[in-house]
Formats: structure tokens, sequence, C-alpha cells
């Protein structure tokens, strides 16, 4: 099998519980060594993907491909994938090397063999000689440890995690997801990760899945989903945007003339190969909140796409100013965010004064077409 | 201020435990602590002529209770009821599980109907045994016209039909405990089975068996103890010839008017009883 080769192949996934349905038509591929993370609020069919993956949950139609092999129907522990899960999942009659042998035994590894492997699995999560503990003994952060060393123990295609750093404290989180990274990066083990949490899924994965309603929203590396968010969900979702509407106006060749919720003309470039609905047609556009640049005299530095704003409300927030713009006088009550730097100045306390909000035009994302 | 309002809080916390627990421990003492108490006392008293009890103190109930010729009844009771908690494991552990894992929007209505065999006196089901098993009994006719008897048989006065009656009444017991220590096993624990290679047996004796072992030990104590002491089942169903502890007992209650040597076999069955369970608390404990 060529290296860049799917390890895992998914889709179309439909799944229904009842009448509601879970999933619909999700198609994903992984590829070997490769860190996915399928990002999304709750409820949006993440974690039945993932079940499906491990072969918990059977879809409705679509196929499992494994490498190269079609897995729809194998039971779970036909399946060369392990699962880390939510609550850990530690069997709590066995102590931890027994937990980890658990699974090299029903692969029928040799006794040798896995003698070997559970010290080597128990230093790869940084607890060296906890062979004999009792699972209830632990901490919650040795627990996930040890159902990480358990998973990797023996050596699946996939490893699939199942939001499992969600019950630990954030300070432990920020540790764990570096390290998570790193032995990742060690093994050269595919990683299927669940989680809500966007930051969790910038720092650690090689690309990201947006679920959302059942459905991708949009497959891409962190930077290009930040960078390049192809929907107003995707958009919010990671990162936050201000969303607005606009008009599709006739114009250049590779460049976007849109009339900004009736008001504010702008012309912004495309990105390479992205297609422009036709003129009149109305698009979703949104904007980073950090990018927009808040000024209170008329000295914008050339090139920026200019908004005449009035100041509603700013917040000091420690690293960072929010500032809440009104941008649209047919929308008064539209509120456009801004981000300054954690600048006290920055907190102005003269209310309703006019000011400039601008933008650099490659930041202005043109999203999905609206109906 | 706010110290000492705690403080009052607290105290009528305390208070408020024990009022809730008051009438429970007035039950159990004087229902069951102070009637036990009168029977060890009753065991050292002296039976008198035509059962008149006569408190002088005695240890010869107890010198007659080791007496080898109860052995055999001590035997055989031990036997009935290993043999009916072993039936009642067997039968309850598969309907426990299904309970517990299968049997989904039926659950609650198999739970009611696990409790029929108590709505009504375990008498009347006795009697009702008696009508089915006996020589002119449903069972008898049913094997006849179907050919696989030519005779009726005796089933009734025999070991099966106390097994039967046992069974019958105490797998109630059994399956209860099961079915909650069951219900108590999270499910991920056997999904993570199945996800590191167990297949649904391997799954079943490595992680679903263990974790459920508190089910069946309560299940077969909550079944073994009542058995012990079981006279009603043998009386009806056994007939004379398999006279269990619990006959020997009423025995001495009922018709030899030897209100003490009973007291004393009570109290020697519940010494064991307590002894048993201590050393298993103990053993339990040290795991």
């Amino acid at each position: 099998m060529a290296d860049d080769a799917p390890l895992l192949e998914l889709g179309p996934l439909q799944k229904s519980f009842g009448t509601s349905p879970v999933l619909r038509g999700v198609s994903l591929t992984v590829k070997k060594g490769e860190f996915m993370t399928l990002l999304g609020p709750s409820g949006c069919g993440k974690t039945t993907t993932l079940r499906i993956i491990a072969g918990f949950e059977s879809p409705d139609s679509g196929r499992v491909k494994l490498n190269g092999e079609d897995v729809t129907d194998q039971a779970p522990y036909e399946r060369d994938v392990h699962t880390v899960f939510q609550h850990y999942a530690l069997f709590p009659h066995l102590d931890v090397a027994n937990n980890i042998a658990f699974g090299m035994r029903m692969d029928k590894v040799p006794e040798d063999e896995i003698k070997k492997r559970i010290p080597e699995a128990l230093s790869m999560v940084k607890l060296a000689g906890f062979e004999t503990r009792r699972v209830s003994s632990l901490s919650g952060g040795q627990m996930q440890r040890v159902a990480l060393a358990r998973a990797i123990a023996g050596r699946p295609s996939v490893l699939l995690l199942d939001e499992p750093l969600g019950a630990l404290d954030l300070k432990l989180r920020k540790e764990m997801q570096l390290e998570l990274k790193n032995l990742q990066k060690k093994l050269g083990m595919a990683f299927v990760y669940v989680t809500h949490d966007q930051e969790e899924a910038m720092t650690m994965s090689d690309r990201i899945a947006v679920f959302n309603q059942g459905r991708i929203e949009q497959i891409g590396t962190p930077g290009e989903i930040y960078e390049m968010p192809k929907t107003s969900f995707v958009a919010d979702f990671i990162g936050g945007a201000n969303i607005f509407s606009a008009r599709v106006l006739p114009g250049d060749p590779g460049r976007a003339h849109l009339l900004i919720e009736d008001e504010h003309e702008v012309d912004v470039p495309l990105d390479p190969g992205e297609v422009l609905p036709k003129p009149g047609k109305s698009v979703k556009v949104g904007i980073r909140p950090e990018r927009v640049k808040v000024y209170y005299k008329d000295e914008l530095p050339f090139g920026l796409l200019r908004f005449d704003a009035t100041l509603k409300d700013s917040v000091f927030l420690g690293d960072a100013c929010q500032i809440y713009l009104q941008m649209f006088k047919k929308a008064p009550d539209h509120r456009t965010i801004a981000w300054a730097g954690g600048d006290r100045y920055a907190v102005h306390d003269d209310l309703d004064v006019p000011v400039f909000a601008a933008v650099q035009p490659d930041d202005v994302y043109i999203l999905e077409a609206e109906e | 201020m706010t110290k000492a309002l705690s403080w009052l809080l607290a105290g009528r916390r305390e208070a408020a435990t024990h009022l809730l627990l008051a009438p429970a421990a007035l039950w159990l003492l004087f229902m069951l602590v102070i009637p036990a108490l009168g029977m060890v006392a009753l065991s050292f008293a002296t039976n008198g002529p035509y059962g008149v009890i006569q408190w002088t103190f005695t240890l010869e109930n107890y010198q007659r209770a080791f007496h080898p010729k109860y052995l055999p009844v001590l035997l055989r009771t031990l036997g009935f009821a290993g043999s009916a908690t072993a039936i009642c494991l067997l039968l309850g552990y598969p309907l426990a599980y299904y309970l517990s894992f299968r049997a989904g929007k039926w659950r609650n209505a198999l739970l009611v109907g696990l409790m029929i065999p108590f709505w009504s006196s375990c008498l009347v089901a006795f009697y009702s045994w008696m009508i089915v098993l006996g020589k002119e009994g449903m069972l008898n006719n049913v094997l006849i016209h179907f050919g696989f008897l030519s005779q009726p048989i005796g089933f009734l006065y025999s070991p099966f039909a106390i097994l039967l009656g046992l069974v019958y009444f105490y797998l109630p017991f059994t399956v209860l405990p099961l079915y909650a220590s069951l219900e108590k096993v999270p499910r991920s624990y056997i999904e993570a089975a199945y996800d590191l290679g167990a297949s649904r047996w391997t799954a079943f004796f490595k992680v679903t068996l263990p974790l459920s072992m508190p089910g069946v030990i309560a299940g077969c104590l909550l079944t073994f103890i009542p058995c012990l002491g079981d006279f009603l089942t043998a009386e009806i169903l056994g007939g004379p010839r398999y006279y269990l502890l619990g006959n020997l007992i009423s025995n001495q209650f009922l018709m030899a008017q030897d209100w003490p040597f009973g007291a004393a076999l009570t109290s020697l069955l519940l010494v064991g009883l307590v002894a048993g369970l201590w050393t298993y608390q103990r053993w339990e404990e040290s795991l």
C-alpha cells in the first residue's frame, strides 16, 4: 500500500436513531500517521461517526474501509482499531498491568512479549512503575494515561479518541494536548480524535473535519479552516466571526465586488479556485474580530477597506479588549465585534462616538451562498 | 453569627437524622433484638413436664443438639439449601442478564412478573404445587396423555418436589440482587472489552461476570440463608421422609412442646449464619 493511500475511508455514512437523522452523508479519509480531528458542537454526529468506525454502531448506509478492506459488517473485536473512551472505561477488577495486557492477550500476543510491552506503553504515557497499582487508586489524569497506554499497547492501525481530555481540568488538559500530539508523532499511528473544543483541535490536528448537524461542513488543516472558512458555521465555530449578508455585484475576474448589508461596497480578492455566485445573488461574508482594526481618527493606512462606524461598547478582558461597533445605518442593531490588543487605552469611555473600522481586503471571507 | 447558625443547622440536621432513623431502630429493637435475646435466654432454660418452662440454667439443650442423630438432618438441609441455591443461580443469572441487557421496554413488566410468586401466600402456592405434582395431578396427566409415561409417578414427597418448591419460591431472591449488580456494570466497560478484541463470550467471562460477582454472592446468600431455615416446603411438598432443620425446629415448638431445645437449635443456626457471613465479609475486605 502506498504511503499516501487512505488508511481509513468512510462514506457516505447515513444514520438515524429512530426518526431523527444523526448522520446525513459523512465522508472522510484518514491517511497513515495522520491526526484527524472530528470537531463540532454536541449532537453534530462526530461521536456517532467514531462509534461507527469502532463498530459499536452500524451505519444505515455507507461503508467503512480500513487498510483497503471493507469492515462495515465486522464486529468491534474484529477490527484493528482501539478506542480511548471518554470516561476511560478501565476495568476496575484488574490492575494497571492487566488492563494494558487485556487487548494483547485477546490478540494472542505471547506472554513474554506482553511483559516487555507493558512497561514500554507505561513509560510512553509517563507512568513507569505503575504496573501493580489498582485502577481505583489512580487520579483522573493517571486513568487517562492508562487508558491511552491500554489502547496503544496493541498497536492498532487507527486509534480512536472520544473526547479523552474532557474530564480533566484546564491546565492538565493543555499539558495532555501537547503530550498526545508528541506521542502520536512518535508512534506514527493514525489518530481520529473527537472533540468540541476548537482550541484543542487547532493545537493537535493535522486535519480537522468540522461537523454540523450530521454533515461535515469543511475538512482542512487548522490553517485552512481558520484562514479560509467555507461556511458561516465554520467561521463562527472556529475562532468566531462577524457574519454579514452581501449581494454580489458585477466585478473583475478573480475578485469579488460585494455590497455588504446593502450599505458598504467592497472589492476583495478571491482565493484560488474559489467560485463566486452570479451577480445579483446573495452570499454570507465573514470577518474575524481580531482582524477588524478600530481607528478613532481618520488616519487609516493605505489599502484597508474602511467602514464608518459608531463605538457602542467596549470591554477590557485583560489580554484583549473587545469592542462593539455599529457599522450599518440600515441595520442599527447589528453589532460588529473587533478585538484590540490588551491595551487599557483601547477602552474608550465615550460611547456613541464615530470611529473607523478597517480590514485587509483578503480578511473578508466569502462563505456560503444565501437562498 | 454565621458560625452559630451553621452549628445550629448542623445540630438540627443531626436531630432530624436521629428522628428519621428512630422508627426503624425501634422496630428492629422490639421485633428482632429483644425476641432474639429472649430466645437465647430460653435456650438455657429447662423444659419441665408438659412443656412448662422452668428458668433453671442448663446446657443440656445444647448437648442434645450436638447429638450425632441430628447430623443427617443438618447435612440434608445443607444439601437441599446448597442445591436450591445452585439451581437458582444457574436459572437466575441468564434471567437477570436478559432483564438487564436485552429486555428493553419489557423490563418492568418482566420484573413485576418475577414478583408474582409473592402475590399469594407460599402456603397457597405450595398446595397448588401439590395439585400439579400429585399422582392424579396435572403433570402426570399430561405426561401420560402424550405417552411419556404409562403409570403415574409420585413426583410429590420427593427431593425433586422440595427442590422445585425452594427454587420456585426463592428464585426472585437470587435474581433481584443479580439484576441490580448487572445494571451497575457500565456498558462502556463491555464496549472497551469488545474494542480490545474480546468476543462476546470472552467479554462476558473477563468483564461482565467478574464485575457482577457482588450480585452473585448477595443473591446466593439471600437464597441460601432462608432455604436453611425453610420448613414449609419440606412439610408440604417433601413429606415426613425429608425432614429438614427447619422442620426439626418447628416441631420442637409446635409438636414436641420442647421450646428450650427449639430455642437452642435456632440459636445455633443463627450463630452459624452470623459466623459464616462474618467470615465472608472479612474475606471480601481482604481482597
